[in-house]
């Protein structure tokens, strides 16, 4: 599903700290990888250049076939509304759209149906269970409810990579345990990969894979227990 | 001001530059707007009281009249009463110059009374030796004395003409010239006039026994008050008495419904900047909501959060203010360098008097400015003061406040509108329509007050469309309707006002044209000079004009002017033929007098007759005519836009058997089938000389008097631009401030696949939507605001009714043009917020 060759990426500055160096990253269809590594390894930005936000210096970004690096702008953006999923830390539920129209965001950006894109919306409310809460304006909805929220609007498009960053660092242990396993799950049933980047080991436990991102290359250090 | 006070609050009008700028900015033209015109109008009404007073010298009173004159007896009468110190004779005569475009003002005076009273006309003979020299030079008949300002605009050269080298100067007496000598100056007048003895100039324009003013001074220690009671019974009907004072505020009183309907124009672009003050304080209180939480939390007191808020809304209405004033001056400076004191409607031109600085205008004028300031941050601060400091920690965002209830919006909105329509109802107060004002500033709140429910009717229509773009701003747009009023309500203000202009120009500009064409019925019309001027036709000059070939019929037309009161200014009596073909644009009554007063000979009175003397058709109406008192009986009421201060219409027989004055100002001249008009024109000028008459085709009048009316409406059209251009500051600053407050929305949707294009689509989208609304809004305002202005404004100040009409081509146009602005605006406006990473954007908490 994505594979990652050689990628180089160092950041301004004197003298220039170098970020990627040679990173390589494989990850399949079905599968869950969580990436850690310390504050500013640079494992939030490797989820920006997948996703065609940021720039590398060098190498290759290949999703489902299509290479990521040299393509311009709209490319990029037509390439996010199809392949990807997004999941923020701070949720970004649209404030003045209500929670149905929250989720049903990116089918509206694919040009579904109307009717289509509410019943897609509505079944994956079901599946995060907030079935009964689509009509709701997202003020009346609870962080960990929000979540719910981003999480169906991440997977309703079906993408073949959901992309979380942080995506339990607003919400409490209990809440956090409940949302990834959700998560995680929702990617699995919808036949995508998932890359999870985060600073929980809690979190990183529930992946397939954990790498850690160290010194600008991925580690594999396969699954924690 | 307390350090809180300093580094919270005001210093962050600093951070948001652009919001304060525009701010200070709109405060600023809408101060400066209504200063100049206040700076240039007092400027002009200074100058012109100055020039009434220096030609009263010490008078007490004046006697005056029609302008055509009274008996002279009366002089004798007055100089030998005991209330008397001193009274000197003036025959005043507008002397119509061949060639030149504007008449001279020549007074004849009495020489040997004119050092008592007016020592400022006193001439003085030209020293030069190839003049008249001697000291009797001002006695001689054929002697004039100009002022420097008359000799520069007459004789620019200095040009020596005439057999033995003197100065000439021809003036024109009837059909008549006479050649007079330029004998010397008049070094104690400002103005451009000329001075001659008054037997003379009785004698050289044909108003022997005539004149037009006596001024008076009374003897030592007598009241004003009552030398007029003891003199005013021994006056002729139509001669009046009044105090000099009195004379120097006529000026004012026929300005001041124009003056008065530019500030109130200025006061609205004002008002639009206070509304532009609101949305960026609003927008700025939502912004730190959680700021003023801790706050609120470290012990900020209500009220002094309130009163923070306040004191920025104030450093920006004086910031405002203080720019507005200079520019003002400024403004006022170049008028005057470029235009004189006359902004388009004539009552000051030629004038060109000097720019002073007027503190307690000036002061006036700031303090306006503050008030905008303070009255555009009262809101928002009551808003943030209402927000508890725990749900402020926790709630920040663009989300905003509650507005006032939906009903009870609704209610007051409803309560405005009813206001404004009692407003209507209230009589004007000294000639001013104060309630139509107050109706104006009503139906400006209830239109900004039905802004939200207008939004939500309006939603309902915006149902369908399935783009993402479209969905997104529509949702935004159903969901915030606070947002719309934030961007609005500048918006509202500003589009009501100008679209209510552009009814009332149109409907203004239409009722005159179709009344240019009800008064114009003839072919070519021939005219020896003004009413005020001293060019005329005679009996003779007529029959000599009937027998040109071409020449069908001629109708002709004498205009002078009369007092009914000291307290009014004069009105205009049109003796002509009523019946014989040009009909009058009646509004009211018919063409013969009603069967009660049908042994009065009729009368047709003018719409500001009927409205400031009470008069109806039927009614009697008194007219003091060749020195008596004469009664008619009102046939009819007419519209007339040529002479604001009233004109009776009767018809020209009856005035000659009154008067005995058989002269006449124009003539309307009918053409054979056939002849062409141009013909007829020039056999007329090689009959009388081109130089000493106007000829005129209807088309022609018809042109120059609705170029008149553009130029005279052109600086309404500049206020109004500047108002619109306010409200478009208000869409700027608003999404300007929101834009800043999205970039995690932003951000979030260009992960999920928007462009940075289809960002600024979408905002660009929420912009036209926001102003669709302030447009629609305020057009309906407008339609209302147009009534109050052609119904109430123009009916009470300048008693001109109209037929309505609305200009759809223009204010669709208008409409388009500005809703598509705003969405420009809005895109430009968000464009800094646009440009950040999406990256950053998303890990911005909001």
């Amino acid at each position: 599903m994505l594979r990652i060759h050689s990628l180089v990426k160092t950041l301004p500055g004197s003298p220039p700290r170098t970020l990627f160096d040679d990173l390589a990253l494989q990850v399949e269809s079905g599968e869950c990888v969580a990436i850690v590594g310390e504050s500013g390894a640079g494992k939030s930005t490797l989820l920006n250049c997948i996703a065609g936000l940021d720039a590398v210096d060098r190498g290759s970004i290949v999703i489902g076939g299509q290479e990521v690096c040299g393509l311009d702008d709209d490319s990029l953006a037509r390439l996010r509304r199809v392949q990807f999923g997004f999941v923020f830390q701070a949720f970004h539920v649209l404030p003045h759209l209500s929670v149905l129209q929250n989720v049903a965001l990116p089918l509206w950006l694919l040009g579904t149906t109307d009717a289509q894109a509410d019943a897609r919306a509505q079944a994956m409310l079901e599946r995060v269970g907030l079935g009964g809460r689509g009509a709701d304006a997202p003020h009346v909805l609870s962080g960990g409810e929000l979540q719910r929220v981003a999480i169906a609007r991440a997977l309703v498009h079906r993408p073949a990579l959901v992309l979380a960053d942080e995506p339990t660092g607003n919400l409490d242990p209990e809440r956090a345990a409940s949302i990834l396993g959700l998560l995680l799950e929702q990617i699995r049933a919808g036949g995508a990969a998932g890359i999870l980047v985060t600073h929980s080991r809690a979190a990183a436990r529930r992946a397939d894979r954990v790498l850690e991102l160290d010194r600008g290359r991925l580690a594999d250090i396969g699954r924690l227990e | 001001m307390s350090s809180v006070l300093r580094r919270i609050f005001v210093a962050s009008l600093l951070k948001r530059r652009l919001a304060s700028t525009l701010s200070l900015l709109s405060i600023a033209l809408g101060v400066a707007l209504g200063l100049a015109v206040q700076i240039i109008h007092g400027a002009a009404l200074d100058e012109f009281g100055q020039g009434i007073r220096r030609m009263s010298g010490v008078a007490d009173l004046q006697v005056v009249g029609a302008r055509e004159g009274f008996d002279e007896g009366l002089y004798a009468v007055l100089a030998l009463r005991p209330e008397v110190a001193e009274a000197s004779p003036v025959l005043e005569i507008e002397a119509r110059i061949p060639g030149a475009t504007t008449p001279l003002r020549i007074l004849g005076i009495d020489l040997f009374r004119v050092a008592y009273v007016q020592a400022q006309l006193l001439p003085v003979p030209d020293r030069a030796p190839t003049v008249m020299t001697d000291r009797m030079a001002a006695l001689r008949d054929d002697a004039v004395f100009l002022s420097d300002e008359a000799e520069a605009f007459l004789l620019p050269d200095g040009a020596v003409h005439g057999e033995e080298g003197s100065r000439r100067l021809t003036v024109q007496s009837g059909l008549q010239v006479h050649e007079l000598n330029v004998a010397g100056q008049v070094p104690g007048a400002r103005e451009r006039l000329g001075v001659m003895d008054i037997a003379a100039a009785q004698d050289v324009f044909g108003r022997t026994g005539l004149l037009t003013r006596i001024d008076l001074r009374l003897v030592a220690g007598l009241d004003v008050a009552q030398a007029i009671a003891a003199l005013s019974p021994l006056l002729p009907a139509g001669v009046v008495l009044r105090p000099v004072e009195e004379a120097a505020t006529e000026a004012a009183g026929l300005s001041r419904a124009y003056r008065v309907n530019l500030t109130m124009l200025a006061a609205i672009a004002l008002l639009t900047g206070g509304f532009l003050v609101f949305s960026a304080q609003w927008l700025a209180v939502v912004r730190r909501r959680r700021e003023f939480g801790v706050l609120r939390a470290l012990g900020l007191e209500r009220g002094q959060l309130v009163h923070g808020l306040l004191a920025e809304g104030a450093v920006i209405g004086c910031a405002g203010g203080v720019v507005g004033v200079a520019l003002a001056h400024g403004l006022a400076a170049l008028a005057f360098r470029l235009a004189g004191a006359d902004l388009g409607a004539g009552f000051f031109q030629g004038m060109a008097p000097t720019l002073r600085f007027d503190l307690p205008l000036s002061a006036g004028y700031l303090c306006l400015g503050i008030a905008a300031g303070v009255g555009g941050t009262w809101l928002p601060a009551r808003e943030a003061a209402r927000v508890a400091p725990v749900r402020a920690l926790h709630v920040a965002g663009v989300a905003g406040g509650a507005f006032r209830a939906g009903r009870a919006r609704a209610a007051a909105a409803f309560s405005a509108l009813a206001l404004a329509g009692l407003a209507c109802l209230l009589p004007p107060v000294g000639g001013i329509p104060l309630g139509g004002y107050a109706a104006v500033v009503a139906i400006l709140a209830a239109a900004i007050l039905a802004l939200p429910a207008l939004t939500v009717l309006v939603t309902k229509l915006l149902a369908g469309g399935r783009h993402p773009l479209w969905r997104l701003a529509r949702a935004r747009f159903v969901a915030s309707p606070q947002q719309v009023v934030v961007a609005g309500a500048g918006v509202v203000a500003s589009v009501a006002l100008a679209s209510a202009m552009a009814i009332m120009v149109n409907s203004f500009r239409l009722s005159v044209d179709d009344w240019l064409t009800q008064v114009l019925p003839a072919d070519l019309y021939l005219r020896a000079s003004s009413s005020a001027a001293s060019g005329y036709l005679d009996d003779a000059a007529l029959g000599r004009i009937r027998a040109l070939p071409g020449v069908a019929g001629v109708d002709t037309v004498r205009a002078v002017n009369l007092r009914l009161d000291a307290a009014s200014p004069p009105i205009t009596l049109l003796a002509r033929p009523v019946a014989q073909g040009w009909g009058l644009p009646l509004v009211a009554g018919g063409m013969r007098p009603p069967p009660a007063n049908a042994e009065l000979p009729p009368a047709w009175i003018s719409e500001a007759v009927a409205d400031g003397h009470r008069l109806a058709p039927g009614e009697r109406l008194t007219l003091p005519i060749g020195g008596a008192m004469r009664s008619f009986a009102v046939a009819g009421v007419w519209r007339d836009y040529a002479r604001q201060h009233g004109a009776v219409v009767i018809e020209r027989a009856t005035y000659v058997a009154m008067t005995g004055d058989a002269r006449i100002n124009d003539v309307a001249i009918r053409l054979a089938p056939g002849h062409d008009a141009g013909e007829v024109a020039t056999a007329l000028r090689a009959l009388f000389g081109a130089e000493r008459v106007d000829i005129a085709r209807p088309g022609e009048i018809r042109a120059i008097t609705l170029q008149i009316f553009d130029r005279t409406f052109l600086i309404t059209y500049l206020m109004e631009a500047v108002a619109v251009a306010i409200g478009l500051f208000g869409i700027a600053t608003t999404f300007a401030a929101q834009a800043a407050t999205r970039k995690g929305e932003f951000g979030m949707l260009r992960h999920f696949g928007l462009t940075r294009r289809d960002i600024g689509r979408l905002l660009a989208l929420e912009g036209v939507l926001a102003c669709l609304m302030g447009v629609l809004t305020g057009l309906l305002g407008g339609a209302a605001l147009s009534v109050v202005l052609i119904e109430v404004i123009n009916r009470q100040s300048f008693h001109w009714s109209m037929d309505f009409a609305v200009p759809w081509g223009a204010l669709v146009l208008f409409a388009v043009s500005l809703v598509l602005l705003a969405g420009w605006v809005a895109r430009l406006a968000g464009a800094h917020a646009m440009r950040q990473s999406a990256v950053l954007a998303v890990k911005e908490d909001w």
